[in-house]
C-alpha cells in the first residue's frame, strides 16, 4: 500500500515537473535578426492571413506532372531556388541565354530566354542553342523586396549618372524595358519610347514582383497562368496551372516579407568597418538608405530602409561580363547586389558564401576582389586598407 | 415447468456462448513473421470466429524552432482484427485500420493460408509485404514510443501491404528457429518520385487505390524475407523488396524506360538479464531508379533505421495490476532522404532527420501501455542549411482490446 501511494506521489510530481519545465525542454527560438522569414510589422490581421497564404503557395506548394509541373523545368517549389527565402545555391542557379544587346532575345523560338535544365521522365529537357550567349544567376534573397519595389522611378533617376558627370568614376543606369501587357505600370512610373524603368533581377530587366513572380512559375516551375499562358515545352497555349488569386497571394508575401535586419550593430569592429565601407566609396552603389513611396500597406509607405544598393546598372569589367543580357543593359553591366542578409547568406546556401550573380564568389573576399570596372577603384582602396581595417570591414559586411 | 426449462436452455447458451480472451501462446517460439497471428482475441464458446484490435491516443505540445502550435490531442489509430479457422490447416485474418480518426481507412490485411507444410504455406490475398520487422509487426501496444519509427514509416512505408500470393515457412532445430517468406504482390507506382512531399518517398508510392486491384507497372514485385531466431539470443531478419515501379507501356505502347526500386533491410532483436533488458532496431537502405535529366530534389539513395532500448526497471504488483512493468526506454531514429552529391557543386546533399526518444512506458498489463516520450529531432533540409530543431512531448495509451 506504501508502495502504491509513492508511485501514485511520484507520477503527479513527475506530470508537473514535466508540465512546468515544457518551455525549457523545448528548442528556442532564433532572435528576429537571426532569420528572415517573417512579415513587416503594421500588417492588419488579414493581412497576415493573406501573408500566410503566400509563404504556404511559397514555400510549401510543390508542383507535380499531375499539378502542372514543367514538363521542362528547373525547380519544383519557389521554396526550392529561395530556401528560408535567402539567397539561393548552385543546384537551383538559373542559366539564362539568347540575348547580346538591347535589340532583344533572339532565340525565343528555341526555348530563350531561360534554360529549363531537368524534364519530367520521358522528356528531354533544353539544351543551350548553338550560338547562344548565356549567364547563370544565383537565386537572390527574397526579403524585403517590397521595400524595393516601393522606391520611386524619381528617386533611381536621381541616382543615376550614365556620363558620370560627378567624376566618381561611377555611372549607374537605370534598365529601360518593355513591360509584359498584364503589368499595370505605376502611377508615377516613367516612361521613355514605350519603355519602363525595371528593377528586378541581375539585370534589373524585370518591373516588378507582379511580373516576376508569373515569370517564375512560368520559366522556372513550367506552370502556365492567365498573365503567361504558354507551355514551356511546346511553346502552345494551355489552361492555367495556377490561379489568379495564388498568384496575387504569393506576390502580397514577397511585397510584405521583413527587411533583414543588421546584427551587432554597436560592435566596435563592425561600427568601424561600416565607416572604412563608406570611407572608400562602396556606398556609391552600395546606397545605405532609400526610402519607399506610398503604399496601401502602411509598415511599407515612406519608409527609410537600408537595402545597400542603388538598384542600378553598372559595368563591373570583362571578368563579370558573360556575353549575356536584358533589356537595355550591357553584358558588362550588372544591377548593384543588394547588401541586406549578406551575413546570413550561409544559411539558406547549404553552410557557405556562392556570391555574385552566378555564385562563383565563394567568399565576401573573393566577390570584393571580382568586382572591376565601375568598382576598380573601390576594390583597390579596399586592398589599402590595413589587414585590421579589411577584417572589420568584412565584419561589417557579415552583419548585414 | 417450462419455464426453468427454458432458462435453463438460456443459461447453457450463455455459457457456450460466454466471450473469452485468446493471449497470443508465449510458450512457442514466436517470429517477427507471425506477429499478424500472435495477438489477443477476443472468441465466444467454439465459434471458430475470433475478434481483436487495438486502439492508440495521444496528446502531444510540439515546438519548431520556439515555434509552436500548441497542444494537440490525436486518436492515432483503431485497428480491429477478425480471424476465422476455416478448417484444418486453413485460416483467414483481415485488419481493418482507422487512422487519425476516419481520415484513413486501410484494409491492411486480409489474407488466407493454406498449410501444406510447416515449410509451404500458402498466403493469398491483401498481405504486409515483409520488408523489415515494423512492417509485419507494427501494432502499437507491442511498442514502448508513440510515434512510429520515422524510417519506418518514410522509407518503408508501414503499414506496407498490397494484394498477392507467396509462401512461407519455418523450421525447428533445438534453440534454432529459421523462417522464410516469399511474395509477389502489386508495386509501388510513378508517385514515387513525383509526389508533394518534394523527395523520393515510396510512402507517396503506395498511395494508389489501384494497387489492390493491379500493378502499375504491370508486373509484380518482390519480396522476400530470411529470418534467423535463437531462443537464448534473439532474432536477426534480412530482407529484400525489388520491382518496377513506373508506368513504362500502356495498351502496348512503351512510354518510358523501365524504372526499378531495390530495398534492403537488416532487423534484430535481443533480450537479456531476464528478459529485462530488451534491445531491437532496423537499418533500411533504399535504392530508386530515377532519370538522370529529372531533379535530383528526388534521390535514387535512401538510408535509415532505429535502435530501442527497453530496459524495464520494475516489475511487481503495482496500483493493483499483479503483473505490472515501468520501464526505461529510448530511441535513436534516423532517415536519410537523399543519399548523394549535388551535380553542380559536389558538396553532399542534406534532407536528413535524425531523433532520439527517452520516455517511460508502464505496462499494467501486457496488452496495454501508457507511454510518456519526449522526442528530440533535427531536419536538415536539401541544401544542408542550419537544421530545424523540433521537441516534442507526448503522453498516450495503447492497448489490445
Amino acid at each position: 500500500m506504501k508502495f502504491n501511494q509513492l508511485l501514485i506521489y511520484l507520477i503527479i510530481v513527475f506530470f508537473v515537473v514535466m508540465v512546468a519545465s515544457c518551455d525549457k525542454l523545448m528548442p528556442k527560438t532564433l532572435s528576429e535578426d537571426q532569420i528572415l522569414d517573417g512579415p513587416i510589422s503594421e500588417l492588419t490581421n488579414a493581412q497576415l492571413g493573406q501573408h500566410l497564404k503566400g509563404d504556404i503557395a511559397f514555400n510549401d506548394q510543390i508542383f507535380t506532372a499531375e499539378t502542372g509541373l514543367g514538363p521542362v523545368f528547373v525547380a519544383t517549389s519557389c521554396g526550392s531556388c529561395h530556401a528560408a527565402d535567402g539567397k539561393g545555391h548552385p543546384f537551383t542557379t538559373l542559366t539564362r541565354f539568347g540575348q547580346t544587346d538591347s535589340t532583344g532575345n533572339k532565340f525565343l523560338h528555341l526555348g530563350g530566354p531561360l534554360l529549363q535544365n531537368r524534364a519530367l521522365p520521358g522528356f528531354e529537357p533544353e539544351k543551350i542553342p548553338s550560338g547562344a550567349s548565356y549567364a547563370k544567376f544565383t537565386p537572390p534573397i527574397v526579403t524585403g523586396l517590397g521595400f524595393l519595389e516601393l522606391v520611386s522611378d524619381e528617386d533611381l533617376l536621381a541616382m543615376a549618372d550614365p556620363n558620370d558627370s560627378d567624376g566618381d568614376g561611377i555611372s549607374g543606369v537605370v534598365n529601360w524595358n518593355v513591360i509584359p501587357s498584364y503589368i499595370s505600370p505605376r502611377l508615377d512610373a516613367v516612361s521613355q519610347n514605350g519603355k519602363y524603368i525595371c528593377r528586378f533581377g541581375k539585370k534589373a530587366s524585370v518591373y516588378d514582383l507582379f511580373q516576376q513572380t508569373v515569370t517564375a512559375y512560368n520559366q522556372d516551375i513550367g506552370i502556365a497562368s492567365i498573365f503567361n499562358p504558354l507551355d514551356v515545352y511546346s511553346l502552345l497555349k494551355t489552361e492555367p496551372e495556377v490561379n489568379v488569386n495564388t498568384i496575387n497571394e504569393v506576390v502580397f508575401y514577397l511585397q510584405t516579407l521583413k527587411a533583414p535586419m543588421q546584427r551587432n550593430q554597436n560592435d566596435e569592429e563592425i561600427q568601424r568597418g561600416r565607416i572604412r565601407f563608406n570611407e572608400i566609396g562602396c556606398t556609391g552603389c552600395h546606397k545605405p538608405a532609400l526610402k519607399t513611396g506610398s503604399s496601401y500597406i502602411p509598415g511599407l509607405s515612406n519608409r527609410k530602409f537600408h537595402p545597400f544598393t542603388d538598384l542600378l546598372l553598372h559595368d563591373m569589367g570583362s571578368g563579370l561580363d558573360d556575353g549575356y543580357t536584358e533589356g537595355s543593359a550591357k553584358t558588362s553591366e550588372w544591377r548593384t547586389a543588394p547588401l541586406w542578409g549578406l551575413g546570413l547568406a550561409p544559411n539558406s546556401q547549404g553552410g557557405q558564401y556562392f556570391l555574385l550573380h552566378d555564385g562563383r564568389a565563394k567568399t565576401i573576399e573573393d566577390a570584393i576582389a571580382l568586382h572591376g570596372g565601375e568598382a576598380s577603384g573601390r576594390r583597390a582602396k579596399y586592398y589599402q586598407l590595413s589587414e585590421s581595417d579589411r577584417l572589420a570591414l568584412l565584419s561589417f559586411l557579415k552583419s548585414l | 415447468m417450462i419455464l426453468t426449462a427454458i432458462s435453463m436452455t438460456v443459461k447453457a447458451q450463455n455459457d457456450s456462448f460466454l466471450i473469452k480472451r485468446i493471449n497470443p501462446d508465449s510458450s512457442k517460439v514466436s517470429m517477427n513473421m507471425d506477429a499478424v497471428y500472435n495477438r489477443p482475441f477476443l472468441t465466444a464458446g467454439n465459434m471458430p470466429i475470433a475478434m481483436g484490435g487495438y486502439l492508440e491516443a495521444n496528446t502531444q505540445y510540439a515546438s519548431t524552432d520556439g515555434i509552436t502550435e500548441g497542444f494537440s490531442f490525436q486518436m492515432q489509430r483503431l485497428t480491429i482484427f477478425l480471424s476465422s479457422t476455416i478448417g484444418k490447416k486453413i485460416k483467414f485474418l483481415s485488419e481493418l485500420e482507422f487512422e487519425d480518426g476516419t481520415r484513413e481507412i486501410n484494409l491492411e490485411f486480409a489474407a488466407m493460408d493454406i498449410e501444406f507444410h510447416p515449410l509451404v504455406n500458402l498466403r493469398g490475398g491483401i498481405m504486409m509485404n515483409p520488408i523489415g520487422a515494423f512492417n509485419q509487426n507494427h501494432d502499437g501496444p507491442r511498442w514502448e514510443f508513440i510515434d512510429r519509427p520515422v524510417s519506418a514509416t518514410t522509407i518503408i512505408p508501414s503499414t506496407l501491404s498490397n494484394a498477392g500470393f507467396g509462401l512461407y515457412g519455418k523450421h525447428f532445430q533445438g534453440q534454432w528457429t529459421i523462417g522464410y517468406e516469399a511474395y509477389l504482390t502489386n508495386g509501388f507506382n510513378d508517385k514515387i518520385i513525383s509526389n508533394d512531399e518534394n523527395r523520393t518517398s515510396l510512402a507517396a508510392g503506395k498511395k494508389d487505390a489501384n494497387r489492390f486491384e493491379k500493378s502499375n507497372s504491370g508486373l509484380p514485385m518482390f519480396t522476400g524475407k530470411l529470418a534467423l531466431r535463437n531462443r537464448k539470443i534473439g532474432e536477426l531478419g534480412l530482407s529484400y523488396m525489388t520491382g518496377v515501379y513506373n508506368l513504362w507501356q500502356s495498351v502496348g505502347i512503351i512510354l518510358d524506360n523501365k524504372r526499378s526500386l531495390h530495398v534492403m533491410a537488416l532487423d534484430f532483436n535481443t533480450s537479456m538479464m531476464k528478459n529485462n533488458l530488451n534491445i531491437l532496431g532496423e537499418l533500411v537502405k533504399v535504392l530508386v531508379e530515377v532519370p538522370k535529366t529529372y531533379s535530383q530534389q528526388f534521390g535514387s539513395e535512401q538510408m535509415g533505421g532505429h535502435l530501442d532500448i527497453v530496459g524495464t526497471i520494475l516489475k511487481k504488483p503495482m496500483l493493483g495490476w499483479e503483473k505490472a512493468k515501468l520501464n526505461l526506454v529510448i530511441r535513436i531514429d534516423y532517415a536519410d532522404y537523399n543519399q548523394g552529391k549535388f551535380r553542380e557543386t559536389g558538396g553532399n546533399i542534406g534532407d536528413h532527420v535524425w531523433a532520439i526518444v527517452p520516455g517511460i512506458s508502464f505496462r499494467p498489463l501486457a496488452t496495454t501501455v501508457l507511454r510518456f516520450n519526449f522526442r528530440f529531432e533535427q531536419q536538415t533540409d536539401l541544401l544542408g542549411n542550419p537544421p530545424a530543431k523540433t521537441g516534442v512531448l507526448q503522453f498516450g495509451f495503447s492497448s489490445y482490446f
